[in-house]
């Protein structure tokens, strides 16, 4: 007799294996956990089930009672209590877990149901794996070899639909590799909130369809090519460019927004080509914005800053400019580096006894992975004691010290000054130091400019709006004439007179865990996958501007909370 | 959409037959069409305004069913059934004779504008087939020449118009 572990658990049997999982897990789920796959197509775990593909088929069946009473039949040649199998296949997707259950997914009834699905799948799929973009990482593909039958019986015709519609400015449709899947309908409609895919014509024709007149263009509309279990929906951003066997994947974390979706970048021979979703259960699910996957494009930009003069005679640049403005220094630095980076910021503005300013970017969140704050990383400086108050989001501090002459040098880091509002005039009658990726009003108007990363080519760690510490690692190497910010960094504190700080991460966190109490326990590589939640408590009494998004609610204001 | 005002009062009432507005679709379309005679290119977003849809969801309903017709018909509807009793008693002949009397193709509008002969599936007499409903008359034991003697009254009808 199985007994359920825990009230909320339940125990079932996946192929002879025991496993106890949470009320609620579907078949899939509960397989999943014991490493037994079950393929499948339509069902995805972000969206609602529709037992549409018929992929995932299984045998199930229960522990036998006998009906009067109910008293366990027991199997005279097992010793074991006897299971009634379910004569017909069931699909695992549609199946939640129930006490007791037993699931066979190898079985000739599993393999036949599974063989002649993706005979029917396969009829009208056209075989163009050799020029279709989805090879390699197609479901269809895959499964057609671990479960197909290996040979096609089909004489007839093909049906023939649309190759190549535009969707929308950012999808391509191929219809005729579709294969009725419906997911992308429903990431539509659950999702992004915008239902307009459907299909048409159902029957021995179905065509997956936007309807005449409207767009697939809402900024997630990127998703339904990551979730599409063929080739049917491509980017029409990396169609043709690259085969994906050839692309290293790295992990990185989404800067657009305080969201820190978690991402990977798909490069090779240091050029990125795309960018997909990382599953984050905690943060973005398995979904990433389309405006986020686009970002790579800076790497390559033409107004990428590269440096003319070795770093040795920038840093001595630098560090006489230091010299010559004691006490009239201010720092701009950047909710848009990376925790590390603040550090150093932190550091250099105690060198040179200077304040530091960060600018913030305030837009509309859009509920679900933007969120109000452009800035991925405010939380960041409020962590390593850069800031103690919320950015503003101009500089006007700033510029009435400048007007009154009491600040004679700006170091800006990644930040331009003029987008922050200060006038062309002001930044003459300073003298800047600029450390940033591309060319800007700034970058113009400095008497030293270092060229820096993108954050493509960089590693490091951002604390998003969960107060969650991410990493995020160095897809491509920097690029020619740019120098990593912390190395640029360190070298500036060491002229201003501060302490030596290692560049390198592995010591670097070493000085970090030191000094930041909040960060006392970490280290960069033992930062788990799915990051880390600091203590947000120290910042209740911030104003933070997002609004709700996906997985994030906006706490309480602290005074509703002590009234209530 | 140009909707009679009692299509439009049997569309508000048929709403409230429903628990879900979403139940009224099909109603809805049928309303819409027995007014106009098809289901015009704005049906779609008309009905999902009224239902609280996506166009998208209509226009499924409406590619689904092939009795739904998305272009106008000519003023009368010939329906030739071609399922296997009528098939072996001559439902194709009969079908041929309508086309070549009206001068028109299966689907389309006669050019005098008089009918559209459409082949559709079986229309429940098998003992009495070939079967043709035109409109919503059901005539019974259509051969060739019951298929002319038709026409010629549908013709005699519009020459008196």
């Amino acid at each position: 007799m199985i007994a359920p572990a825990k009230p909320d658990l339940v125990t079932v049997n996946i192929d002879g294996q025991e496993i106890a999982v949470p009320k609620g897990t579907n078949v899939i789920e509960a397989a999943r956990l014991v490493n037994v796959d079950v393929p499948h197509y339509c069902y995805h775990p972000k969206l609602s089930v529709v037992g549409n593909c018929r992929m995932c088929l299984i045998e199930m069946g229960m522990p036998a009672v006998d009906p009067a009473t109910k008293a366990p039949i027991m199997d005279p040649a097992t010793g074991k209590q006897k299971i009634n199998w379910i004569p017909r296949p069931q699909i695992g997707c549609g199946t939640n877990v129930s006490p007791g259950l037993h699931v066979k997914t190898i079985s000739p009834m599993v393999k036949d149901a599974r063989e002649g699905v993706m005979e029917f799948l396969l009829i009208n799929h056209p075989l163009d794996c050799p020029i279709c973009d989805q090879a390699g990482e197609c479901k269809l593909q895959e499964q057609a070899t671990g479960y197909g039958r290996g040979y096609s019986r089909f004489v007839e015709q093909k049906n023939v639909k649309p190759k190549r519609t535009q969707l929308g400015p950012r999808v391509t449709l191929d219809d005729e590799r579709c294969i009725l899947c419906s997911r992308c309908i429903r990431f539509s409609k659950e999702i992004a909130k915008d239902d307009v895919l459907g299909f048409v014509d159902r029957g021995s024709y179905s065509t997956l369809t936007c309807y005449p007149g409207k767009k697939l263009e809402n900024n997630y509309s990127l998703n339904t090519v990551d979730i599409c279990p063929v080739g049917a929906l491509t980017s029409t951003d990396f169609r043709f460019k690259m085969r994906v066997w050839f692309l290293k994947q790295t992990n990185v974390i989404d800067t657009e927004s305080s969201v820190g979706a978690n991402t990977v970048v798909w490069s090779r021979e240091g050029t990125i080509y795309r960018i997909t979703p990382r599953r984050n259960d905690e943060v973005n699910d398995t979904w990433l914005a389309d405006s986020a996957r686009v970002l790579y494009k800076a790497v390559k930009a033409a107004d990428r800053l590269a440096a003319t003069e070795t770093i040795e005679a920038l840093v001595a640049r630098a560090a006489a400019l230091f010299k010559s403005t004691p006490g009239a220094i201010a720092i701009v630095g950047s909710a848009r580096s990376t925790v590390e980076e603040q550090f150093f910021t932190r550091h250099l503005a105690t060198a040179l006894k200077a304040s530091a300013h960060l600018v913030s970017r305030v837009g509309q969140g859009d509920k679900l992975l933007i969120s109000a704050d452009r800035n991925p990383n405010v939380r960041g400086a409020l962590v390593t004691g850069l800031i103690k108050t919320l950015p503003a989001q101009q500089l006007t501090d700033l510029a009435a010290q400048i007007d009154a002459g009491k600040i004679k040098a700006v170091v800006a880091i990644n930040e331009d000054l003029a987008a922050a509002g200060l006038t062309a005039a002001q930044l003459a009658k300073v003298s800047i130091v600029y450390l940033g990726a591309h060319a800007n009003a700034t970058s113009a108007a400095a008497k030293v400019v270092f060229p820096t990363l993108t954050v493509f080519e960089k590693s490091g760690t951002f604390v998003n709006q969960q107060f969650r510490i991410q990493k995020t690692l160095k897809a491509v190497p920097a690029a020619a004439g740019a120098t990593d910010d912390l190395v640029v960094l360190a070298q500036l504190v060491a002229a201003a007179g501060g302490a030596a700080l290692p560049a390198e991460l592995g010591s670097l966190w070493k000085v970090i865990a030191a000094e930041v109490p909040a960060l006392a326990t970490m280290t960069f590589a033992n930062l788990p996958e799915t990051g880390l939640v600091l203590d947000a408590t120290p910042y209740a009494a911030l104003p933070f501007v997002e609004g709700e998004t996906l997985h994030y609610k906006p706490a309480q204001p602290a005074v509703a909370a002590a009234t209530a | 959409m140009n909707l009679k005002p009692e299509t439009l009062s049997k569309i508000d009432e048929v709403i409230t037959h429903y628990p879900t507005k979403r139940s009224a679709t099909l109603p809805l379309l049928h309303l819409i069409q027995e007014d106009v005679g098809h289901l015009p290119p704005d049906t779609s977003e008309w009905v999902a305004a009224k239902l609280e849809l996506q166009p998208i969801n209509v226009l499924e309903v409406i590619t689904f069913y092939p009795m739904f017709r998305q272009k106008p018909i000519g003023r009368r509807h010939i329906k030739v059934c071609r399922t296997l009793s009528c098939a072996l008693l001559g439902g194709y002949k009969t079908c041929a004779t309508f086309e070549q009397e009206f001068h028109t193709h299966l689907g389309e509008v006669s050019p005098d504008g008089e009918v559209t002969v459409d082949f559709v599936e079986c229309l429940a007499s098998c003992g009495t087939a070939p079967v043709v409903m035109i409109d919503d008359e059901l005539h019974e034991k259509v051969d060739c020449a019951k298929a002319k003697q038709l026409s010629d009254q549908i013709k005699a009808e519009a020459q008196k118009r």
